[in-house]
């Protein structure tokens, strides 16, 4: 039971020491961060303003409500990029500082390596979606008054295991394939959001991507975040958006774990665990 | 040297016996020269390699760029999959004991390979997490183990980039020490350093020979090192281990009165002088 013990207290202290690592980088990298969380935030409020052209062109509709929709839609995008980059980087940018050999011969559980990043990655995106969300709204003086922000920051943890279990899958392509892996995961990324309904409802999509739509937890986020700010809908009133998350949860974590250690294996019988560039 | 390491990861308990024992130990690598074609081109890095070492024991394995030494350490490590033969760290086997090999075993490479814009400290600190030490465990030690190496304490905080080669593998050197391995693998420690930085990292590693329970494996280009450091020494050329002795006996096997007359005589080639072979070591090494 000690010798158990101690093998647990280990790999906490291992995946935090993941986390120390990556708030040392931040911490040295802090202007590049800022440079592009401004970036980001031009980005969203060339999103948000196509609501206002739409309605300079004279179709009436609920502008602040669309401005919302679509804040949280880029919102969302902003952070899954986050969460994937960071997952992303497990491999691509300790292979290119060339510390990933030193990485993966610690005796620390990949489970519990992956953790780490994860963890580290939803507390860096977080921090960062409130701060977009919060400097968008003021520019545009958007009214909420019916949002419910806790229930919305409820979806977007429960959604942040399936992104993790994802984003775990999409890290082991720069494993496999060193010179094209990173570009991959872009690839997943953006075809996870396309349909999921990013700007606009899954209902517009062509029947094939809205079936692919209902295997994508980033679907159930965006509606679940919607309903919670725009219409202040509580946890219990979402069980159809937050079920499937939990479901899709539960599998793409061991899935993700599982994907990733045969990347591993494939990786160290055919010696690309090796620094490259 | 294994106190920190039973109290923090659990214990491991080293087995009674051979530090390392290698059987027919053998890897080849595949690399595509055709896109248009598909053809791969194979190339033995380690061909059917065995050797024993015994607990506190140094061995210098010598070879040319590319003969397979960093492919051998890499094995040691559990960061590459054999394709046959077997490799035992103190007992636990390199591919179904992994965990536990992990605990035993650390490395110092040619590349020192660190967060570049971090400080040795934080470099230090963050590596010693993955082995299960706590920041209260690592305060005292870190700066300890950097005076230990020859770190000026008044750089600790600079980042790696900031450092020369040989300041870089000094921290490379206390990475390794802080995790207290049983088993420490050097792969070309000194390769590229300056002399006086070379006969730093040399002192420190005859150091740590004469006053831990260390078993280190050595594999160099140089062969005074090989001789300074060794009990025995191996040669390994092309992916084979062709002897493994005393210096002097192997002086005397080939009727040589240098290591380097016994290195040709043994493989037939010249031993070349250090060189820079990053093309081949990408593939194979």
């Amino acid at each position: 039971m000690r010798a158990m013990w101690g093998v647990m207290r280990a790999e906490l202290v291992g995946a935090g020491g993941v986390v120390e690592r990556n708030a040392y980088l931040t911490k040295r990298y802090i202007w590049w961060d800022v440079a592009w969380f401004i970036w980001t935030v031009a980005n969203t409020l060339t999103i948000v303003f196509i609501a206002k052209g739409v309605e300079s062109s004279g179709v009436e509709f609920d502008v602040n409500e669309y401005m919302t929709y679509l804040l949280i839609g880029a919102v969302v995008w902003a952070y899954l990029g986050i969460l994937f980059g960071f997952l992303m980087e497990t491999v691509a940018w300790e292979r290119w500082e060339g510390t990933i050999e030193y990485t993966f011969m610690a005796p620390l559980s990949r489970a519990m390596h992956l953790a780490g990043q994860g963890a580290f990655a939803i507390l860096y995106g977080i921090v960062r979606a409130v701060f977009l969300f919060g400097v968008c709204t003021l520019f545009f003086s958007l009214s909420m008054p019916d949002a419910n922000f806790f229930a919305a920051m409820v979806v977007l943890a429960i959604a942040s295991i399936s992104f993790i279990g994802i984003g775990i899958m999409t890290s082991v392509l720069p494993l496999i394939s060193p010179e094209k892996g990173t570009q991959l995961g872009f690839i997943a990324q953006g075809t996870l959001l396309v349909v999921s309904g990013v700007y606009y409802p899954v209902s517009v999509l062509p029947d094939w991507m809205q079936f692919l739509a209902k295997f994508s937890p980033a679907t159930y986020a965006l509606e679940g975040i919607r309903q919670a700010i725009l219409e202040g809908q509580g946890v219990t009133d979402m069980a159809d958006q937050i079920v499937p998350l939990i479901v899709i949860g539960v599998v793409s974590i061991p899935l993700g774990l599982w994907v990733f250690r045969r990347g591993e294996l494939y990786a160290k019988r055919h010696g690309k665990l090796k620094r490259s560039g | 040297m294994i106190d920190i390491q039973e109290a923090v990861m659990g214990v491991v308990p080293v087995q009674k016996g051979l530090a390392v024992e290698v059987r027919e130990l053998r890897k080849e690598f595949r690399r595509k020269v055709s896109r248009k074609s598909g053809e791969k081109r194979t190339r033995v890095a380690l061909d059917g390699v065995s050797f024993t070492m015994d607990k506190g024991e140094t061995v210098a394995i010598l070879g040319q760029n590319g003969s397979g030494k960093s492919t051998l350490v890499r094995l040691l490590s559990t960061l590459l999959l054999p394709d046959g033969g077997s490799a035992r760290i103190f007992g636990y086997d390199v591919v179904s004991d992994e965990r536990a090999v992990r605990r035993l075993v650390n490395r110092v490479s040619v590349e020192a390979s660190f967060f570049k814009k971090m400080s040795s400290s934080e470099n230090l600190g963050y590596a010693s997490r993955f082995y299960g030490m706590t920041s209260k465990q690592t305060k005292h030690k870190i700066p300890e183990i950097l005076e230990r190496v020859g770190f000026p304490s008044d750089r600790r905080g600079e980042p790696m980039e900031a450092l020369s080669r040989g300041m870089q593998q000094k921290v490379a050197l206390a990475r390794a020490l802080l995790t207290s391995p049983v088993l420490l693998l050097l792969d070309e420690p000194t390769t590229g350093l300056d002399p006086r930085s070379k006969l730093e990292v040399q002192e420190f590693i005859r150091e740590i020979r004469d006053t831990h329970d260390s078993t280190i494996l050595l594999c160099t280009h140089d062969l005074d090192e090989a001789e300074a450091l060794a009990n025995r020494v191996g040669i390994l050329d092309r992916g084979r281990l062709l002897a493994l002795e005393p210096a002097d006996d192997l002086k005397r096997r080939y009727d040589s009165s240098t290591l380097e007359e016994a290195f040709f005589a043994a493989t037939g080639r010249e031993f070349e002088a250090e060189g820079d072979d990053d093309d081949d070591r990408e593939v194979f090494a």
